[in-house]
């Protein structure tokens, strides 16, 4: 801005915010994640409105605003339906690069559960392959209870 | 919808690290760009919203705390958290209550003080999915691939948008990122998430924007030059990238659709001029081209290729250089709508093209969760 600020050196203050959550899963999540850490099935909710199941599942249904969703299983296999193998560290990553994300859309589900792809060659990635869940040895009641999901082979291309 | 009008459009320049500038700074120095482009003074405003996130700020009620550097002394200030356009909604519903005659709008961002990738991966669900550590490149990536599939969209034609939106930059005094590159280049550059390259990404930038709307009464009273806001609106789809088809995107069909009918537009490919749209991706502005009806769909590629969204083509897209060529977030679609307004106006300099109706489009959450996009016009 002002011309007599121009030759002044520029300081930076160095800093973080580091604040502690503990955020309630709400019952449904809970229901989820018991399920996954007892008895290694996935758990969605179907809308009685509009029939879709949702997976993750959801206490309320998002197209239909019903708050009526009932639990149901879902299959512990599925197809990817959108991926992307990470090569770049971004901070964000908690594994090595490369990581494969992807969306599977597990049997029995009308949604896609975010969540890893491994057993297949990064390069040789593609959408609509068959994956299965491979559970954590240790598992605590989380999203990583689901170790990834591992490729089964190829359904279509 | 009463008649209203932006009149008054201020932008700094865009920068990798505005190291001499605080966000303060920047803002003050865009209100009053915005102010002096209006023939205002501060005390010709009668209400601001601000535009800020909290995460990018690195404190909370990051609005309250620019509102100095915005002049909201004794005035009404509120605050959008989102993108500049979904702030200048807001504005404008403002303007058009009766209660205030004109809004200033602000919207800043400084990426280069924080770590983008950890911001963008706590927008993710915690209890389902953050952990797994994906941000937005990653997230975007996935809907890349996904269009991609589903369109046979060429990286290739990904690669064009990156080497017309650099190119237009080079035009454009106030981007970050001007670059006369080819597609060979784009295709060179780091593999930062398949299917995206480094030159396919928008870079971290610092930056502000300022627009200060009016309603009818207002609009032309000062000697800044109006330009008419003929339809606008904003539509959100679900929050789980899962719960969506990522390759597509019918929240903005939707918002374009009613948007175009405010503006009494029914052939949207045919009747606008220029579109700025928010290209935080290559791939972005080929998906929200065609979900905007302004080509066909899957086509947006092969229709690059061609030329049609070059600055002499049927529809020149993003002649200010877009995103690519430099995005602070948060003012990233405030910007788009004020380079509309340049073009409108005839202002644009080196990259004016010839237009008087044009498509502003900003974007809000993961893979384009919403959308805002308003038709303007140089004509009441």
């Amino acid at each position: 801005m002002s011309k007599h600020l121009d030759d002044i050196e520029p300081m930076i203050y160095e800093s973080r915010i580091s604040v502690p959550y503990q955020w309630w899963a709400g019952e449904t999540a809970s229901a989820f994640f018991v399920s996954l850490r007892d008895r290694k099935i996935i758990q969605g909710t179907r809308c009685p409105d509009c029939s879709r199941v949702y997976v993750p599942p959801r206490k309320t249904c998002p197209s239909c605003f019903n708050r009526s969703m009932k639990p149901v299983e879902v299959s512990n296999s599925g197809t990817v339906t959108a991926y992307t193998v990470a090569r770049r560290q971004f901070a964000s990553l908690p594994r090595k690069v490369p990581v494969i994300f992807g969306l599977v859309q597990l049997d029995g589900a009308d949604t896609s559960l975010l969540h890893y792809i491994e057993g297949v060659d990064p390069d040789e990635m593609s959408i609509g392959l068959r994956v299965e869940a491979e559970y954590a040895e240790e598992r605590t009641g989380n999203i990583r209870d689901i170790k990834c999901f591992r490729a089964i082979g190829q359904e279509r291309s | 919808m009463d008649r209203a009008a932006i009149i008054g459009v201020g932008m700094n320049r865009i920068e990798a690290s505005k190291d001499r500038d605080t966000f303060a700074d920047m803002v003050w120095e865009s209100v009053n760009l915005a102010l002096d482009d209006a023939g205002m003074t501060i005390d010709d405003i009668d209400n601001v919203v601000t535009t800020s996130n909290d995460f990018w700020d690195g404190r909370t009620i990051s609005c309250m705390a620019v509102g100095d550097a915005s002049g909201v002394r004794n005035k009404n200030v509120s605050c959008v958290e989102g993108d500049g356009t979904f702030g200048a909604f807001y504005g404008l519903t403002r303007a058009l209550s009766g209660a205030y005659g004109t809004t200033l709008v602000t919207a800043h961002s400084k990426g280069s003080e924080s770590v983008s990738s950890l911001i963008s991966n706590a927008s993710f669900d915690p209890i389902y999915e953050r952990s797994l550590g994906m941000d937005m490149v990653t997230a975007c990536a996935m809907q890349a691939m996904a269009y991609m599939h589903r369109t046979g969209t060429t990286q290739e034609q990904m690669a064009l948008v990156s080497v017309k939106n650099h190119g237009n930059a080079v035009k454009n005094p106030l981007s970050q990122l001007p670059m006369d590159i080819t597609v060979n280049d784009v295709l060179a550059s780091e593999i930062v998430s398949d299917p995206l390259h480094k030159l396919d990404c928008s870079p971290v930038s610092d930056g502000s924007c300022a627009v200060i709307i009016a309603n009818e009464e207002r609009a032309e009273k000062y000697s800044g030059t109006p330009v008419w806001v003929k339809g606008v609106s904003f539509c959100s789809d679900s929050y789980f990238l899962g719960d969506r088809d990522i390759s597509r995107a019918p929240s903005l069909t939707r918002a374009m659709e009613k948007a175009c009918s405010m503006a009494g537009i029914s052939r949207p490919d045919r009747e606008i001029d220029i579109a700025e749209i928010y290209d935080a991706f290559t791939y972005q502005e080929l998906l929200w081209l065609e979900a905007m009806g302004l080509c066909k769909d899957g086509k947006a590629g092969a229709l690059l290729e061609k030329g049609e969204f070059n600055m002499n083509g049927r529809l020149p897209v993003n002649p200010s250089g877009g995103l690519l060529a430099g995005h602070p977030v948060i003012a990233g679609g405030l910007i788009r709508i004020a380079e509309c307004v340049k073009q409108l106006r005839g202002q644009a300099g080196d990259y004016q093209v010839q237009a008087r109706r044009g498509i502003a489009h900003g974007v809000n959450g993961l893979c384009g969760q919403s959308h805002c996009v308003w038709v303007l016009d140089s004509e009441k």
